[in-house]
């Protein structure tokens, strides 16, 4: 069994002081919420902090709940609050469907939200979600906090806009009544990384998308998503021939590459595939709904 | 740095590393063998056990981290009125062959029927598809957890 | 359950014989109360771990170890050039770098001149905590030159390719076995080839060709290989726990190599968690810690990270076959060839019996009725890990039967055939037995048709064709694979099966306490296969003695007699037969004592499950607890009858057994994805006389999971710079309990003519069994698009491709 190297530890009593914490240590030291992206690559000696700021502690972090016109997740909610939660449930199906093939269940009762979004790896499915829906995050230093979209998140592989002396506290996204949701994920076996996955939500009203995000992830989609396929199908019948169309915009949107998961074509061509079926099966619930 | 946790119900307190993992620590300083390990990409579950009431990976936690909190392993199952249903139930159904998962996997099922008493075959195939067994193809594993739904008193329980 | 005969059940409610019984190994194993070998812990032990090579292929030019000496905790660091100074006082090899192979070749232990492969062992770190010896390893220096791989099979014999073996002098990359010969061919050369040319002449025969690879493979127990060592300074003894399915062959293997006394030499077996023909082989793992209880005069526990386990440790299979079958129009088979391409890593490590270099392959021709089989097997080094015969595959009979079954499937898809109506055509009959093969076995016995009629019944098999024709018409795609496969295990008669020249003939021990409770000590080693359970049922079937009072003694040589151990399905065929041989020498030795108690002649006795009774007088007789008691006593005892009531025996089997099956897999694929789903999977097994159903059944699921993983998602592969794409569970993908289905099994019992309770063993049946059925199902569901072969892993890219009709070699980095 591969060990880590050596490194320290704390507890954060807040997030103030977890802030604190991270200037007083600078670029050595990570945070560690659920875990279970910091250390598998800790086991691997790929990461070796010095110092570990354990926010489990910190309950201001937690809890699912609507504010406004506003879905907010607190980012040390787990993966397994995210599956359960009704309320989210309740306005969009995209995240039951989601977790549902993220990792498996034990990893999700610790996995957390805010740790999946900062580990920000080309294949998380949150990311394809996040972009999906249009979502933010609030990042806060010792200055305050500022609210950055989704689709401005991401840096490149492993790479966020959270700052060395920073934390991500929440993830929010817009409710969008009458919306229809879905995720469809492609993986060699359950709790694999996805080979491709696509994530979308569409609001159809009067027989026409009035509105709709498509993700994508595992398949380099700038900023997990294919904004080009969203404004082809806004103003368009969500009639076949308009969603086969979309999908393969959002299949060219992707720039996948070969690996043991396939080949670089097969993945453009899940993309496409995969974001047909979700975009078939939202736009039916949002005219079902 | 010291850590103080509670496992299976009795206070422990050790000196350990920040970096050593929560299934070193119940194996090697807690001297609890039950809980095994069988791999380094946190995929296999021979490890799980429960903190805190939730069946995690404990060669993805840090002994540090649980700290204060409760541990709950495969040797803390057994009460003084016998055998858990599930420990049961896997003898009943011959639901493993090396043993060497089924630690993880007991822990597992006897957290599942906590919280759903009636699952159902997918349900139970679900809750255990983070964990690995290369012995028994899984069926009478779902057969065992079955068992134990269906005959949840212990009093017939043989020694 | 299956149904079994009425058998008496003891007081603790066991059945006193044959029947399902809960295993006894449980009441240990669900408390956590296992003792593997990573649990073993002694005063003073220190940890060991290996550094390994991250070139697959490079010259080393020096060591420095000095910063990793000068890390506290750490106690002593050995390097190849170490092992080079120490002399061996042995027959085999100059000096402890380098240790014999299971196949009369040399691997090294620490690499001296070279590095072979990736993950190949280069430094041993000793040191009072695990986790301080892998803070060493990272303090090492290695300075690599690195040279050009051969990742490839096909290209080590090109002319130019790159030599590995340059330490023995080799000039190519072939591998020349202990007979002295580069391939080795088994079966009708002349006959195969001329029935093979008159059929491609005949307009009334066809002849299909196909290259079919049985990718590398890792038989991935959950528990990795461990081992401690102790050498006791002072008594000379070693003692050595570790991870083995054949301790006494481990054991002598040491005493050979490291030319200690064998009798100083104890190697303990405690529960072994998965073997699966991994825990065969020795490997450098275990050597350096007995190396480093030498060096440093205390305990040394070396465990492997999985990751070390799948680069490393015996990997199974990396064949590349090219079939031809030969048949009429008819469907009546003529004539099997295979050409056989064979990747054996850097080392030649393959573990089989001395006369079989390709282990049992040449079984290939299979379930069939047909005059001309012949084969050719060339072994080949390239630079990965060495091993080959490992993964329950009865030595090499995976790749055989999946060779047979997928060309019968091609076959019928090439007559436009049934693949169940041509496999029925060509079977053999119940009164061809005992069958002699094209290649020389001989099959004990088999009722073929019975058993694939039964799986065919319990799969609904017309139905299932029905739906599929609906499906099709609907555009959805399911298929229906059939495996039929014969098995030959439980080698073997000692004249013709020895490893490393130890005949595989296996011990045994059985003796009666004075109270009428026994003991039996085994040689085979359980690594999950419920033999305290299941020996102790078959002293029961023969001497009534209740299994609760019976104990099963296993894994400590100094406790057991010498035997070859467990793999290859051996365990029933040659332990089991010796446990009712030794058992029935029990029985005629009470025989003696009863006659003596009852003061008449022994022919004036009968048997009834655990009494002698007298013929005419059933009134009058002695239990085996009243034998066992008066034997120890003073009873006098007639002229040549010893005292006490125990017996021995070795037990060398006359022929391997040959258990069989019919398995049915039946798949859902989604086109679109290439994602495919098994939706129901029928095995039906006749593996002779079933101890414990139970048992058997639990077997049979295990391996029915190994198919559908080896099918659709296992494989280590390589990159062509050498990197082992297979290096940890995120890559190399076992099956979870979403991926398999409910099994159905059933069951036909057609015992082994020649095995005294007529058993054949079925440990490995399914693993050899059900990829042929889940790959023979694929490619039926995607055969509409022209498909008519597709190598496994058949995972979503690959069906996907296997549609676009774009072959791909599945064992090379994805281009």
């Amino acid at each position: 069994m591969q060990t880590p190297a050596p490194t320290d530890y704390v507890r954060a009593t807040s997030v103030a002081n977890a802030i604190a914490l991270l200037e007083e240590h600078g670029e050595e030291a990570r945070i560690l919420a659920g875990g279970h992206s910091l250390l598998p690559m800790m086991k691997l000696r790929i990461a070796r902090p010095e110092m570990l700021i354990d926010i489990n502690d910190l309950d201001e972090l937690r809890g699912i709940r609507v504010e406004g016109d506003e879905l907010v997740l607190g980012a040390m909610v787990t993966h397994r609050e995210v599956l359960e939660s009704p309320i989210l449930s309740e306005h969009y199906a995209i995240f039951r469907e989601a977790e549902k093939v993220i990792a498996d269940p034990l990893v999700r009762n610790r996995g957390t939200v805010g740790g999946s979004m900062c580990q920000a790896d080309p294949s998380e499915d949150l990311s394809a979600v996040g972009s999906a829906l249009h979502g933010t995050v609030v990042i806060r230093n010792s200055s305050g906090t500022r609210t950055v979209p989704l689709r401005e998140f991401h840096e490149g592989p492993y790479e966020t806009k959270v700052g060395p002396a920073e934390m991500l506290t929440e993830v929010r996204f817009p409710i969008r009544p009458g919306s229809g949701s879905a995720y469809e994920k492609v993986e060699r076996r359950v709790g694999d990384w996805a080979v491709c996955s696509a994530g979308v939500f569409v609001t159809v009203k009067d027989g026409v998308v009035a509105d709709c995000g498509i993700g994508l992830t595992a398949v380099s989609a700038e900023h997990f998503c294919a904004p080009a396929a969203e404004a082809f199908l806004i103003g368009k019948a969500p009639s076949e021939e308009n969603l086969r169309a979309a999908a393969k915009m959002a299949g060219d949107a992707s720039d996948p590459s070969s690996d043991q998961r396939g080949p670089a074509d097969y993945k453009k061509h899940l993309a496409e595939e995969l974001t047909f079926r979700a975009l078939t099966r939202a736009a039916s619930a949002s005219q079902g709904a | 740095m010291q850590v103080t946790m509670n496992v299976n119900g009795e206070s422990i307190t050790r000196d350990v590393e920040p970096r050593k993992l929560l299934v070193h620590f119940i194996r090697e300083d807690v001297e609890l063998r039950g809980t095994h390990w069988g791999c380094d990409t946190s995929n296999c579950g021979a490890c799980t056990l429960w903190v805190d009431g939730e069946a995690v990976k404990s060669c993805t936690v840090l002994a540090a981290q649980a700290d204060g909190h409760d541990v709950r392993t495969v040797e803390g199952m057994e009460t003084a009125a016998g055998l858990d249903p599930v420990q049961q139930g896997f003898i009943e159904c011959h639901g493993l062959q090396c043993g060497f998962c089924t630690p993880g996997m007991m822990m597992t099922a006897r957290w599942l029927l906590d919280h759903n008493p009636h699952p159902s075959e997918e349900e139970i195939r679900e809750a255990i598809s983070g964990q690995i067994c290369r012995c028994t193809g899984y069926k009478n594993i779902v057969e065992a957890i079955q068992w134990a739904a269906d005959h949840p008193a212990t009093s017939e329980v043989n020694a | 359950m299956t149904a079994v005969e009425e058998v008496p059940i003891s007081p603790a409610g066991n059945p006193i014989g044959f029947g399902n019984m809960k295993r006894v190994e449980d009441q240990r194993f669900v408390r956590g109360q296992g003792n593997y070998v990573d649990d073993v812990n002694l005063p003073g032990m220190l940890h060991g771990a290996i550094l390994r090579s991250p070139f697959a292929h490079a010259k080393i030019n020096g060591i420095d170890t000095s910063a990793a000496e000068a890390l506290p905790g750490v106690v002593a660091v050995l390097t190849g050039a170490a092992l080079e100074a120490i002399p061996r006082p042995s027959l085999l090899g100059d000096n402890f770098a380098w240790m014999p192979t299971l196949s009369y070749d040399t691997q090294a232990v620490l690499a001296t001149d070279k590095v072979r492969f990736q993950g190949q062992e280069v430094a041993f770190v000793i040191a009072t905590d695990r986790y301080i010896a892998k803070d060493a390893l990272e303090l090492i220096e290695v300075d690599y030159e690195p040279l050009e791989p051969v990742m490839d099979a096909k290209r080590a014999m090109d002319a130019d390719a790159p030599i590995i073996r340059d330490d023995k002098g080799q000039t190519d990359n072939s591998i020349t076995d202990v007979h002295g010969d580069k391939t080795w061919e088994s079966g009708n050369a002349i006959g195969t080839a001329e029935a093979i040319a008159a059929a491609e002449a005949d307009p009334d025969c066809v002849v299909v060709t196909q290259e079919i690879m049985y990718p590398r493979v890792h038989p991935s127990p959950m528990e990795t290989c461990a081992s401690v060592a102790q050498m006791d300074k002072v008594t000379g003894q070693l003692t050595l726990w570790t991870t083995s399915q054949a301790p006494h062959a481990h054991r002598t293997v040491y005493a050979m190599v490291a030319g200690l006394p064998e009798h100083k030499i104890r190697v303990i077996s405690p529960d072994v968690g998965g073997g699966f023909g991994n825990k065969v082989g020795v490997y450098p793992g275990y050597v350096l810690s007995i190396l480093g209880t030498i060096v440093t005069g205390k305990p040394v526990k070396w465990v492997e990270d999985r990751n070390e386990n799948l680069v490393s440790t015996s990997f199974a299979r990396d064949y590349h076959m090219t079939g031809k079958i030969a048949a009429t129009k008819e469907g009546k088979i003529l004539a099997v060839d295979v050409d056989v391409l064979a990747d054996h890593g850097a080392f030649n490590g393959v573990a089989q019996p001395t006369n079989y270099p390709a282990g049992f392959f040449h079984i290939f021709s299979g379930s069939y009725d047909y005059p001309n089989a012949h084969c050719k097997v060339t072994p080949v080094y390239t630079n990965k890990a060495p091993g080959g015969v490992a993964y329950a595959c009865s030595f090499r009979i995976t790749e055989a039967v999946y060779l047979i079954e997928r060309m019968v499937d091609m076959l019928a898809a090439e007559l436009e055939m049934d693949p169940a109506e041509l496999r029925l055509k060509n079977l053999l009959r119940p009164e061809q037995f005992p069958y002699t093969s094209p290649t020389g076995w001989v099959y004990d016995s088999g009722q073929y048709e019975l058993t694939m009629r039964e799986a065919m019944r319990i799969a609904g098999y017309d139905e299932l064709r029905k739906e599929q024709a609906e499906k099709r018409a609907r555009g959805e795609y399911m298929g229906i694979g059939i495996s039929f496969f014969t098995e030959g295990v439980g080698a073997g008669p000692r004249k013709d099966m020895d490893i490393l020249g130890l005949g595989m003939a296996d011990g045994i021990e059985l003796r009666v306490h004075p109270t009428g409770k026994a003991v039996l000590r085994l040689s085979v080693q359980s690594q999950g296969q419920g033999h305290e359970t299941s020996y102790a049922q078959i002293v029961a079937h023969e001497l009534g003695i209740a299994p609760e009072d019976i104990e099963v003694v296993h894994g400590d040589t100094d406790q057991t007699p010498f035997g070859l151990g467990t793999y290859g399905s051996r365990s029933t065929p040659v332990s089991g037969a010796a446990a009712a041989v030794v058992s029935r020498k029990v029985k005629d030795k009470a025989r003696l004592v009863a006659a003596a108690a009852l003061e008449c002649s022994p022919d004036d006795l009968e048997w009834e499950l655990g009494r002698w009774k007298v013929k005419g007088d059933p009134e009058r007789g002695k239990t085996i607890q009243e034998i066992a008691l008066l034997s120890h006593g003073s009873l006098e005892l007639p002229e040549g009858v010893e005292g006490h009531l125990e017996a021995m025996t070795v037990y060398n089997p006359p022929n391997l057994t040959y258990p069989y099956g019919c398995y049915i897999c039946v798949v859902d694929v989604d086109p679109g994805t290439g994602q495919v789903k098994v939706r129901r999977f029928i095995a039906v097994d006749d593996c002779g006389t079933r101890i414990n159903p139970m048992i058997v059944e639990g077997q049979v699921h295990g391996g029915l999971a190994d198919g559908i993983g080896m099918a659709l998602m296992e494989l280590i592969a390589f990159d062509e710079d050498g990197n082992c794409l297979g290096g940890s569970f995120m890559d190399y993908l076992l099956p979870t309990a979403m991926e398999c289905p409910d099994y159905e099994l059933g069951e036909t019992v057609t015992p082994s003519p020649h095995h005294p309770i007529g058993a054949k063993g079925v440990g490995e049946s399914a693993t050899v069994g059900s990829p042929p059925a889940v790959v023979n199902a694929v490619v039926d569901a995607i055969s509409p698009f022209g498909v008519r072969h597709a190598d496994m892993p058949l995972t979503p890219a690959n069906v996907w491709r296997a549609i676009q009709g774009r072959p791909v070699r599945v064992d090379l980095a994805v281009e």
